[in-house]
């Protein structure tokens, strides 16, 4: 099992015929995802690697049957429309990957999604894979380097950075171990799953043993793992890193934000509150590979 | 995020229907006596910066007539307070307040939704107010998709302890205030204090706003020069880096300064990452190591080596820095031979005499280490590339060692020099620069690999000289990726007759000016 997708996931990529949407179409069939479908509008009838291309959603459905996630690499400004498209159109996951998508965008994605039973990861996400069954994204960049980077495993691994979501998973690989699925939740302060979301899904997972989650600064996600980790919602073993240690705290100007977070998402408080939670903090992020040996060699 | 400055902030307010003490702002105090003049006396003056606590920085100030507004005004502008330099003050109308609240908006990462907190008792000290008196606030999440109306503003005054007619008031208000957010993007809109003056009107006596920094395009009436969250004002190699990262929407590169003038301590280094986390990651490393780090730098997102190019050189403007630590998350899935290639060119035109260790993993990065270690062998204090099995704290002190082993030397930056063509050398426009070919030089070439480096077969080979392969507007439109490939291959391997010009604004007098403060001392 894996979490969000397996390798008969139908997927459809809007922005298919874009630089980054033909670069990662390409990436995403060679590495076995199921892509059925792409739209990007005024250009239905072509092909891009083999897979037709409509004007809209529902057009692509019409055709191509039911669809259940949606790949979007149509750029920011756009990304609102195409989401509430594929939302309306009734696909239930979807995955955001485009960078500097507006804040009151994503809150408007959110509530629609919220309103019509649909999940998204992103925006700003690298996205998901799920070793030796599907990419959404684009994790791994060609799909020969994410067949060595990555194995099927018993590790769940989570991370709001993009480029340490492929290291995790490779060091934890080059450890001997494999992943379940590697998520990149987003970089973005709002993301539609952010790392609380996705630790459930971990723990709800048979094949997950182990939960590593890479953090940062700033938000709240990482204070709330540890909140269900408490409740004991999460029993899984949780190893944790929280990188920005070094980053210059900025000076805060909202009253409203300390007024609400109360002293939460600097690095010391997400650490102290994984570890009374009683997760496995580690200080170094090369010592990740070794936490996950210990807690699953016990 | 970017942030606006209280008269900004206030001009929306009032945009949006929210009552604001009259005034205006003023850039010298002649300006400063005619607003006062257009107001009644008392007047208050006050900084327009971003710091909190401006009244016990002496940065807000009261004015009984016009010689007073002068002197004061003379004293406030060209005041240093904090990182800033005051080059405009606020001058209003002094009001005569009965009671202050307090009213903001932020966006609440869980809910995803934005959150409207009001509370009865607002001004200074306004989160220990929260924290001991916790009945006076009153908080409500908004539907983005549905809106904050005045009922809902109402009803919050209401929960907050606010009775009578003065519920419809604030309530307003509070609609207001998140048409505001909504309407300019704001990531964060605040009102401390709300006041209700003796006559009874609700006024906004000071405003806080930051805008979001990814849709301010939609916004260009802000006058936002950079979009990005500083507090304080960009300094000007930040500036030119925005406006690089502005013309060029391939990948991101970000840019900002830790110290404005790297101290020769011997412990700065040029810090340049890839990727957010991998970034923090890294400088965690170097810090470890024991250096400083003189700027943050972020390159990422798959960038052309043209933008990679362009950050290492606007990193290189840096006097006084003793190494150059490039580090990313280490597998990264772009192909790293494009960055590579970036700092190949950036390199050798700037000839540093401090070493650099890049670690460059990811994709491909077999083929950047060899690049980097190919054309750059021959800098004096050693430029050494790693992949993702070395880790960035073995890096790190791999650049102490070599940091070392070059005595500390501080860095000098060269003056900005860019090639110039011949007289009608036949060249073409790319996206962000120029490529001109001395066919000259080609009519001597033997191996004419120009042509076959060329991914995207931009180049062919006419009568023995390269020229276009495609329409002009092709490339200019992005056919050519700028990957540089063709013209590091010319020069090391052909007879060296292609250039790539990529130009970074503001550079060459940039340089000009630090150069000459060093000569001066
Ligand atoms: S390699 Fe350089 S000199 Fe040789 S043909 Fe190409 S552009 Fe001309
Ligand atoms: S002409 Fe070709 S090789 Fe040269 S920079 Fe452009 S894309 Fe690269």
């Amino acid at each position: 099992m894996s979490i969000l997708i397996d390798g008969k996931t139908r997927v459809l990529v809007q922005g298919i015929t874009g630089r980054e949407g033909m670069t990662r179409t390409k990436l995403m069939k060679e590495y076995g995802t199921n892509v059925v479908a792409g739209v990007t509008p005024g250009k239905g009838g072509q092909e891009v690697h083999g897979v037709p291309v409509y004007n809209t959603v529902k057009e692509a459905i019409e055709h191509e049957g039911q669809i259940d996630a949606a790949c979007v690499f149509v750029p920011a400004p756009l990304v609102k429309d195409a989401a509430f498209e594929a939302i309306e159109a009734g696909i239930k996951f979807l995955v955001l990957v485009p960078d500097r998508v507006p804040l009151h965008d994503t809150l408007e994605i959110a509530a629609f999604a919220k309103k019509m039973g649909a999940r998204f990861l992103g925006p700003n996400t690298l996205g998901i894979l799920s070793p030796g069954k599907a990419v959404l994204g684009m994790i791994g960049g060609r799909a020969q380097s994410a067949r060595e980077w990555f194995r099927p495993g018993p590790v769940g691994v989570t991370s709001r950075s993009g480029g340490i979501t492929s290291a995790i998973s490779y060091y934890i690989t080059k450890a001997g171990f494999g992943e379940s699925t590697i998520v990149h939740v987003g970089g973005d302060a709002v993301v539609g799953l952010p790392h609380p979301e996705i630790v459930k899904l971990f723990q709800e997972d048979p094949e997950t043993e182990v939960i590593v989650m890479f953090g940062e600064i700033g938000t709240t996600q990482e204070e709330r793992v540890a909140e269900l980790i408490e409740k004991g919602e999460v029993t899984k073993p949780v190893i944790a890193f929280i990188g920005g240690k070094a980053a210059k705290s900025g000076t805060r100007f909202s009253h409203a934000g300390a007024i609400v977070e109360g002293g939460r998402g600097t690095h010391e408080s997400k650490v102290n509150r994984l570890k009374e939670a009683g997760a496995y903090v580690v200080d170094s992020f090369m010592e990740i590979p070794e936490a996950v040996k210990k807690v699953l060699k016990g | 995020m970017a942030r606006l400055f209280e008269y900004q902030s206030k001009s929306l307010l009032k945009e949006k229907g929210i009552p604001i003490p009259r005034g205006g702002v003023a850039g010298s105090p002649d300006e400063a006596v005619k607003i006062a003049g257009e107001i009644d006396y008392p007047v208050v003056l006050k900084i327009q910066a971003w710091v909190t606590g401006r009244a016990n920085l002496g940065g807000i100030r009261f004015a009984e007539n016009a010689d007073e507004v002068k002197r004061i005004a003379g004293e406030l502008l060209g005041m240093k307070v904090k990182n800033f330099t005051v080059e405009k003050i606020l001058v209003e109308e002094k009001l005569d307040i009965e009671r202050e609240f307090f009213a903001g908006i932020i966006v609440d990462d869980a809910e995803k939704s934005p959150l409207v907190i009001f509370s009865s008792i607002g001004g200074t000290g306004i989160e220990e107010i929260a924290r001991e008196h916790p009945e006076s606030i009153a908080k409500s999440h908004v539907d983005p998709l549905f809106g904050f109306k005045d009922y809902h503003g109402r009803e919050l005054a209401r929960k907050a302890g606010i009775t009578g007619k003065l519920i419809i008031k604030v309530g307003s208000v509070l609609s207001k205030l998140y048409n505001v957010m909504k309407s300019y993007d704001a990531r964060s809109a605040e009102i401390n204090p709300l006041a209700l003056t003796k006559d009874g009107n609700v006024v906004a006596l000071d405003c806080h706003i930051t805008v979001d920094d990814y849709a301010v395009y939609r916004h260009p009436e802000l006058g936002i020069e950079i979009a990005r969250e500083f507090d304080r004002p960009a300094t000007e190699l930040e500036k030119i880096a925005y406006r690089v990262e502005k013309k060029d929407y391939r990948g991101t590169f970000y840019f900002f300064q830790m110290v404005e003038k790297v101290p020769p301590d011997g412990k700065h280094i040029g810090f340049h990452g890839a990727g957010g986390g991998g970034s923090m990651m890294s400088m965690d490393a170097v810090l470890n190591a024991g250096f400083k780090i003189a700027n943050f730098c972020d390159t990422s997102g798959n960038p052309p080596a043209s933008k990679v190019y362009r950050a290492a050189k606007i990193i290189l403007s840096q006097p006084n820095i003793v190494g150059y630590f490039a580090s990313g998350s280490g597998v990264a899935s772009q192909e790293q031979f494009h960055s590579a290639r970036g700092f190949v060119k950036a390199f050798l035109e700037e000839r540093p005499e401090i070493p650099a260790v890049l670690r460059l993993g990811g994709n491909f990065e077999e083929k950047a280490i060899e690049i980097l270690h190919t054309y750059l062998k021959e800098l004096p204090a050693g430029v050494e590339g790693y992949g993702r099995d070395d880790s960035p704290d073995f890096c790190a002190t791999r650049l102490k060692e070599l940091v070392e082993k070059n005595g500390g030397k501080p860095h000098t930056p060269k003056p900005y020099s860019e090639y110039t063509p011949k007289e009608g050398e036949y060249s073409f426009e790319t996206i962000t620069g120029r490529i001109y070919i001395d066919h000259e030089l080609c009519d001597k070439c033997e191996t004419k690999g120009c042509v076959s480096e060329c991914p995207k077969e931009v180049l062919k080979i006419e009568n023995g000289r390269a020229v276009l392969n495609m329409d002009p507007e092709e490339v200019k439109k992005g056919k050519c990726t700028e990957c540089l490939a063709c013209e590091i291959y010319c020069q090391f391997h052909g007879a060296g007759g292609l250039h790539i010009v990529l130009p970074i604004p503001g550079l060459k007098e940039y340089r000009e000016r630090i150069l000459k403060e060093i000569k001066e001392g």
